[in-house]
Parts: structure tokens; sequence; C-alpha cells
């Protein structure tokens, strides 16, 4: 089955300023937001959002990393994982604005593992959730605040994001 | 009781029959005997082994007098003389009389117990060296092994105090104060895997005193288990100068090495360790050239509790009388070191000679006791704990592919493996009742 | 991996994936709620037949981090000191369901033999083994030495090129060995330094070289220098003569200290005999890392639990 293209560097691009736009004006602005990607491709994205929040209002890009290998609920079912990088900026989480960053979502359950590793690193004020594709057959009650741009797709079907900063081109195919 | 043979080949090539009537070779074939087919089978003398641990008194759990003559049979055996690291120890006319009693009532092999050395086994007094020479048991050998006689000076009396019946010492050589805890040949591999290094020298020193004090006093000296490549040199030197010095080496020196120690499974660890690969072809070497005289197994049996827990724990010894002839063949004999008729001499005549066991110089010759085994060279199976017929199965054989298998023994001219499996207790014991008093 | 035995059996990549693991495990340290849900659910048996509480503590602490339960099996006072055998023990535990055992034993190849064995199914973990290896010791060594030398910048690094002298009783220590080869395997140059009656008779296949005089391989600049643990009871068994003369010529006092290059770290597995092996100045100084190996103990411990009941049962 060849691939199909759905998202090109052109769209993808436009993706996520009006991810960036929507998410400062449902902050009412761009007060203790904190934007964490969930990697390896989450960490890329939240980096491209946190670049633009700051061409928009310069100071508001806090930028960071969350890893959520060590909460996921199916480690039994796999080979071990090495887990990536934590990084949470200096402000630290408690009271401010969470918005994580992934590039696809689709059963829920790595967000909910970002939620137990969140209520664990402090008590964020709100915590949303900003994804590039959003494909459907969600497993738990889970929804994303800004989305890139909805795929519904068959459970057999594979979404592939690739980013110009580790692939070797920027798209978004589905096969 | 009556035997015949029928066509086997004797150690030398000829191909014969044997005929056998009230113990002894005979001349013409008897008749209502039972009949043995050996085609392709060779006929050896029945083996003798110097160097056995048959734990009855006191270590009933590990073997019996029964268990190990019955073992012994199997691995076509007809004499074992039986170490004297009993409970009671065997230091007194009454325990190796009544252990010379009990193998000739069982009747599988006949049962030469060794006397100690010193009291129980302690390296402190002689023991009555006397009273066991002169007992029914009529003892000759003396070896206090297990342990060491390292005290010089009780080394040199008992060296003359044997000799003054007519017997032999023979030395577990190991000097203690360079063995302490040792676990290991000691080594590259014993200091990787942390275990408390057994080093050669702690043999070496101990044979070189000894074969000195034997030249002293002039008495005769055995040594027990000799395992390395050094303690070949030194036995060697020794017999250039005619000191009456012999020497035993295990099958299991004989083939296996310490790399088999590296997954600490406990059925490799025996006293003395197993070695290198220089000292197993060295004492291959020194078996064809005659400067180690004879193959005796130190046969040790063991409770599985003593084997399945961690190395240090666990105790030293391999049980050895079923795979012996498989393993010599193995090591010596496939690798074209020795002949068959070289292993009739190291497993039965010479092991006689030494420990002055009568009947077994002139082997096959008519009128001579019929002590003999038949084996087939060619057969190959994987050892097996059914291979095993003593009370304990600490083998480190079990699962390697060994040569050769015992088709029949006949002991003072009663068979005692018959196609392959052993005789049952009652007729053996009952034939060895019905034959005549043998010595 | 399904069991810790020895460092021999790590490669290089297993190494330093290991030590970049244990990296996450520090930060939760950090973290005001100290603890990951990962193994939760799962039992982790610590069965130390030798004294050693904090070994067997940092063990602990590491596997309740990681939200696993934990059962203490010490030797003193439970069936073990008993004489129960380490077969009957273990398939007590595995009655009991433990997913991982650690185990500190007397007898070299204790842990191998119970991980060959069948009597149990679980992860085993040498938390050390008479005189043979100490694998977690080692890897929080290296994780020590990589975090001075390397700080923040630590993941995906080895130690290559970094050289390391080890001084003491390297014939009776567990430490020396699991170091020598985890050493090796990072790319460090290893050696080793002790009075002959200390050392293995035969140390021509280690990756190592050996020299008798200390201050000659101090004079050499080495980036670490480790200390081993000297027992008394070696004296009475003709190792050396006296405290004094091994204090003399292998202890690392104040004046062998202060020679050292600045940023020469000094290293001790502990427990320390102070007077002996080292002096307080060096064992309180500033290259003194004996603090940080013992918090970083629990992060490397961390790791390797991870690593052997984290992933699928395979």
């Amino acid at each position: 089955m060849t691939a199909r293209s759905v998202l090109q560097q052109a769209d993808i691009a436009r993706a996520l300023t009006r991810i960036s736009h929507e998410i400062l004006e449902s902050n009412r602005g761009s007060s203790d937001l904190v934007v964490l990607g969930i990697p390896t491709r989450g960490v890329l994205l939240a980096r491209r959002i946190g670049a633009i929040l700051d061409g928009i209002e310069p100071g508001t890009g806090t930028v960071g990393s969350l890893d959520v290998t060590m909460y996921r609920d199916d480690l039994a079912k796999n080979p071990t994982r090495a887990p990536a990088r934590t990084d949470i900026p200096a402000g630290g989480i408690d009271g401010k604005t969470v918005v994580l960053v992934d590039d696809v979502l689709y059963s829920g359950r790595t967000i909910r593992a970002a939620l137990d590793a969140l209520s664990d690193l402090g008590r964020p004020r709100a915590v949303r959730l900003a994804v590039l594709v959003d494909r459907g057959h969600r497993e738990l009650p889970i929804r994303a605040d800004f989305v890139g741009k909805n795929l519904p797709t068959a459970a057999d079907e594979r979404i592939n994001v690739r980013l110009s900063e580790i692939d070797d081109t920027e798209e978004v195919t589905i096969q | 009781m009556s035997v015949v043979v029928r066509g086997a080949l004797l150690p030398d090539g000829t191909r014969t029959d044997l005929f056998a009537t009230g113990g002894t070779f005979v001349a013409e074939e008897p008749r209502g005997a039972r009949v043995i087919d050996a085609d392709g089978l060779i006929a050896l003398p029945g083996l003798v082994d110097l160097h056995t641990h048959l734990r009855e008194p006191g270590f009933e759990q590990s073997e019996t007098v029964l268990t190990g003559s019955r073992a012994a049979s199997a691995g076509g055996f007809t004499a074992v003389f039986a170490m004297a690291n009993t409970s009671p120890v065997q230091d007194t006319a009454g325990v190796v009389e009544q252990v010379q009693s009990l193998g000739d009532r069982h009747g599988y092999v006949t049962v030469r117990p060794i006397g100690a050395v010193t009291v129980g086994l302690k390296g402190e007094k002689l023991s009555e060296i006397g009273a066991m020479a002169q007992s029914r048991a009529r003892v000759r050998v003396f070896s206090d092994d297990g342990l060491c006689v390292h005290d010089a000076l009780l080394m040199r009396r008992a060296l003359e105090y044997v000799s003054t019946f007519g017997g032999v010492v023979a030395q577990h050589a190991q000097e203690p104060r360079l063995t302490i805890g040792a676990q290991l040949n000691e080594g590259a591999l014993s200091s990787e895997l942390g275990l408390a290094g057994w080093p050669s020298v702690a043999e070496e020193s101990i044979i070189a005193r000894d074969v000195l004090l034997a030249q002293h006093v002039g008495a005769r000296l055995h040594v027990c288990h000799v395992s390395t490549a050094g303690s070949v040199e030194v036995v060697r030197w020794a017999k250039a100068r005619g000191i009456p010095v012999t020497a035993e080496v295990t099958p299991h020196h004989l083939l296996l090495t310490e790399e088999l120690a590296r997954g600490y499974d406990a059925r490799f660890k025996v006293n003395p360790p197993l070695r290198r690969d220089e000292d197993v072809h060295a004492l291959r070497a020194a078996l064809a050239d005659g400067t180690i005289d004879i193959v005796a197994t130190d046969h040790a049996p063991h409770p599985t509790e003593s084997k399945e827990c961690a190395w240090d724990e666990a105790a030293n010894g391999m049980v050895g009388l079923e795979s012996a002839l498989s393993v010599v063949q193995a090591a010596v004999v496939d690798t074209g070191l020795l002949t068959w008729t070289d292993v009739a001499r190291v497993m039965s005549s010479r092991p006689a000679e030494i420990g002055l066991l009568a009947g077994y110089d002139t082997p096959f010759a008519v009128g001579s006791a019929a002590n003999f085994t038949l084996v087939d060279p060619a057969a190959r199976r994987t050892f097996a704990v059914s291979d095993l017929h003593g009370k304990s199965v600490n083998s480190p054989y079990l699962g390697r592919e060994l040569p050769g298998r015992i088709v029949a023994t006949v002991h003072d001219g009663y068979p005692t493996v018959l196609d392959g499996e052993l005789v049952d207790a009652e007729t053996v014991s009952a034939a060895a009742g019905a034959g005549s008093n043998h010595g | 991996m399904r069991h810790l035995l020895s460092t021999a059996d790590l490669s290089r990549d297993e190494a330093i994936a290991l030590l970049d693991i244990a990296e996450d495990m520090a930060d939760v340290a950090n973290r005001e709620v100290k603890k990951l849900p990962t193994l939760r659910g799962r039992t982790v048996v610590n069965l130390f037949f030798e004294d050693s509480t904090r070994t067997r503590v940092s063990f602990e602490v590491a596997a309740k981090r990681l939200s696993a339960d934990v059962i203490n099996f010490s030797a003193k006072g439970s069936s073990v000191s008993k004489g129960e055998s380490l077969k009957d023990t273990a398939q007590t535990l595995a009655a009991m369901g433990a997913d991982a055992v650690v185990i500190r034993h007397g007898a070299s190849g204790a842990p191998r033999v119970l991980a060959d064995s069948g009597w149990i199914d679980a992860g085993i973990v040498n938390a050390g083994d008479g005189t043979h290896e100490h694998p977690t010791q080692a890897l929080l060594d290296a994780f020590t030495m990589r975090r001075r030398l390397h700080g923040a910048a630590s993941r995906g690094k080895g130690l290559d090129g970094v050289r390391v002298t080890i001084i003491g009783d390297i014939l009776h220590s567990r430490v020396a060995r699991s170091n020598v080869w985890l050493l090796s395997t990072l790319g460090a140059s290893v050696s080793l330094v002790a009075p002959a009656t200390l050392l293995p008779v035969d140390t021509t296949a280690w990756p190592v070289t050996v020299s008798y005089d200390l201050d000659a391989a101090l004079g050499l600049s080495p980036d670490v220098v480790m200390m081993l643990r000297i027992q008394a009871e070696r004296m009475n068994a003709a190792f050396f003569p006296s405290a004094r003369e091994y204090s003399r010529q292998w202890g690392l006092d104040d004046d062998r200290v202060a020679r050292l290059p600045a940023d020469t770290m000094v290293m001790h597995p502990g427990p320390m005999n102070r007077g002996l092996e080292i002096s307080a100045g060096a064992a309180d100084s500033a290259r003194s890392t004996v603090l940080e190996q013992v918090a970083n103990g629990v992060s490397i411990r961390m790791a390797v639990l991870y690593h052997l009941l984290a992933g699928s049962e395979s």
C-alpha cells in the first residue's frame, strides 16, 4: 500500500501558526503558559510553537519536554524502552497553564500517562492538549483542545509524521 | 557354576572362546554352562579399582557396600579397594573385617578395605596397622585419603611401619597450609571466578618430599590421583632414580578441565580439582609411558543436596565406577595413546600388583580366577542417570556422549552383569556363597 | 536483560544505556513526589545471606521509588541463618510470586547457581557474591565518575581515556573485579596497585596494568583513585605484617592526596577504615565522591530494576 500525503510542509506550518494563536486566544494572553512536548516529535513541535508564540508576544515561549515512558500502562507488553529527557522549565508548573504537545493523538493512553506524570511533578492550574493530527479511535475519555488536522483513519492504517529536524523530509502521510 | 564365552577378542586382538568352572578358567568347554555370545566384544581381565569410596559404615545415605559393589560390577570391575574415610574410620581390625565381610556376602566384587594411616584420620598417631594387616581383611594398602599425611615425621614413620608389614602407603598429596578454603585450581580462572585457589605446588611439594622420604627409608610409596603436569615431572624424576614409587590418575583428570567450573556447577567440584588442558595432556602421556602406573576412579558418592548449592558449600567428589572404562577409552584409547592391552595393564593387573591382590597376574590363564569383563568398544551412548547404579548421581558425565559399553562382567566365575544389566542381588549373593573361599 | 550477575556480561551499549536511565532516575530524587509508578504490582525480594544494611537499604529505596513491593529476607534470625538451603529458600520465594530477587551471598557464584537452577523464575540481581562480583557497585562508580567529569552532559558518554587506579585487597575484592570489566568496556584504562600477596596469582588475562608501588602509580596523575577496604583478618593470614606497614605503603594519606592533580577524584565503596587505607583528610576532602556514590547507588539500582522488570517477559 503506498503512502498518501495528507499534510505538506506549508500545511504543517499553517497549522502550527493557527494552533499558537488559538492557544493565546483561549488563555487570554500569554501569562503563565508552559508548553511541554512529549518526546520525540512532540518536543520538536512544542519548540516550533514556542518560537511562534515568542514571535507574537515576546517572552511567552516557555518550552520544555515531558517523557512519559515510566507512566505507560503497556510497559509489560513491549521490550524495555529507554526513557527520554524530562525538562521542566525553571518556573515549574505549579499554578501554570500547561499545554501538552504531541504529534498524533490516537488511543489517548500516552496523554493519560502524561497527566499522571504531571501530577507527580506539581499542580498546574490547567492542562491543555495540542496535537498535529487527531486520528480518532480513542480508548479513554481524552480530547485535544487544539488540533492541526482531524484525520479519520481505519485501525489498520498508519500515520507517519516526518519533521525536518530529524527526518529527511517534512510531511504527514497515511498508508 | 559354569560360564562359556564365545568369540571374544582378547586385548591383543586374538579371537577366542573362554571357559570357566567353579570360579577358575579351564581348558575344556564345560557342560551345562551359561553361554555368552561375545561376537565383536573385547574381553578384559576384571578391572581392579585401587581407590573407591564405599561410604559404609557411616554414610549409607550416599552409598553402601552393596550399592557401590553393584556400581563397580556395572563398570566392569571385579575388585575394589575401599578407602578408609568411613564413620567409624577404618582404623581397626574390627571395622576392616566388617567391610570385607559385607563385600564377600554381597558378592558382586572382591572388596579389599584400605586401612587408615592415622587414628581417626587425624594425622596425629599411627593407627593399628599391624592389627589390620593381620586381620581377616589382610590389609596391605594404607591411606588417609581425603586428607594428607602432612607431618613429615609422621609420614616417615608411616612409610617405615607399613613396610614392616609388606604394605604400601597411598598418599593424598595436599599441603593443607597452602590449600586453606581452596575451591578450584589456582590460576587465571579461579581469580576471575572469585574462588579460592588450590595451587598445583601444594600437590607437587608433598610428592617431592614423599619420594625423597621413600628413598631414604627404602619403603614403597603410592601417590593417589595425580593431577598436575608438575607432579608427573616429580614422579618421573623419582622413578629414574629407582625410587619405589607408583602413581594413579583418575578418569576425570584424563578428560575434564577447570573450564567446566565456569557456570559454578558443583558437579565439577572435586579434590584434587580439575586442572588445565596442559595438565590433562601431560597425564595422558604419563599413563602411556608408564610414569603413571594405573587408573583409579576415586569414586566419591554424595547426596544431591551436597551438590545442588553454591560451589563453596558443595562437597568434593564425583562418582566414577560406571563411567571409568568409557572415559578411559575416550581419553586415551580412541586418541591412540593406549591400546586395549595397555588398558588391561593399567586397570587390572598393575593395580592388583600394587595392592598385593592375588589372582590378576595371569589373566585368562587356565587355573587362574575367572574375573573378566566384556566390552563393546563400538557402542556410543549419552551417559544418563540410568547408567548409574550406586545410590548417588553426582556424575560429571551426565548428558555427555561416551564410547563403549559393558555387556557382561564375571566375578570369580559367576556373572554379575549380563546383557548390559546387573544380575539381581540374591542370585549374586547365592553364587558368592556357593563359591570356594577366595583370597 | 534477564539477570544482572556480572559486569563482564554487559556490552558497551548496554552499560551506557543503564547509566543514562540512571540519569533520569536521579532526577526523581529531586522531585516532591519521589515515586514513579513503573513497577507497581511487582515484588522485589532482597535475599541477603550476608549482612549489609547499606546495600540492602539502597535496593529497597530503589524498588520503592519505582512503586514495587519489597520483601526483605536477611540472614540473621530467618530460616536462611538456620541452615535452610539456597534451593529451599528460592522455591519458597517462587511460591510467593517474587518477580526479582536481589541476592547477596558469601559464596562466589551463588547468584549464577540460582539463575541457572530453574528453582525460581525471577530476574536475579547480584548484590555481591563472595569475592566474585558486585555489578551495581561498579555501575554506580562509573556513573559517579561520568557525572563528575561531564556533569549534565553525561548522557550517551562512556569513560573513554579516563585513567583509573584501584588500590587495595584486589585478590579478595568483588568490587575490583566488577570495576575492571566495566571500566574497560567503557573505554577507561585501569591500573591496580597492591602488594603481591593481595593480587591474584595470574592477572595476565585482565585488561589492566599492575604495580606494587603506590607513589609511582599516583605520580602518573590518574583521573580517579579508588581505595578498597582492607580487612583486619587478612593480617592474621599473613597477607601483610601489620596495619601500620600497610598504611605506610599503600594507604592514601594526606601527603599523597596533596600531590594528586586538583581534579583527581578519590573514591571508596565503603565502609571506610579511616586511618588505614584512607586518611580522614582524604575521605572528607572535596575530591572524595563517597557520599555521591551512596546517592548514585539508588539511581543505578532503580535503573537496573527497571531494565530487568519493566519489559516484556521474554
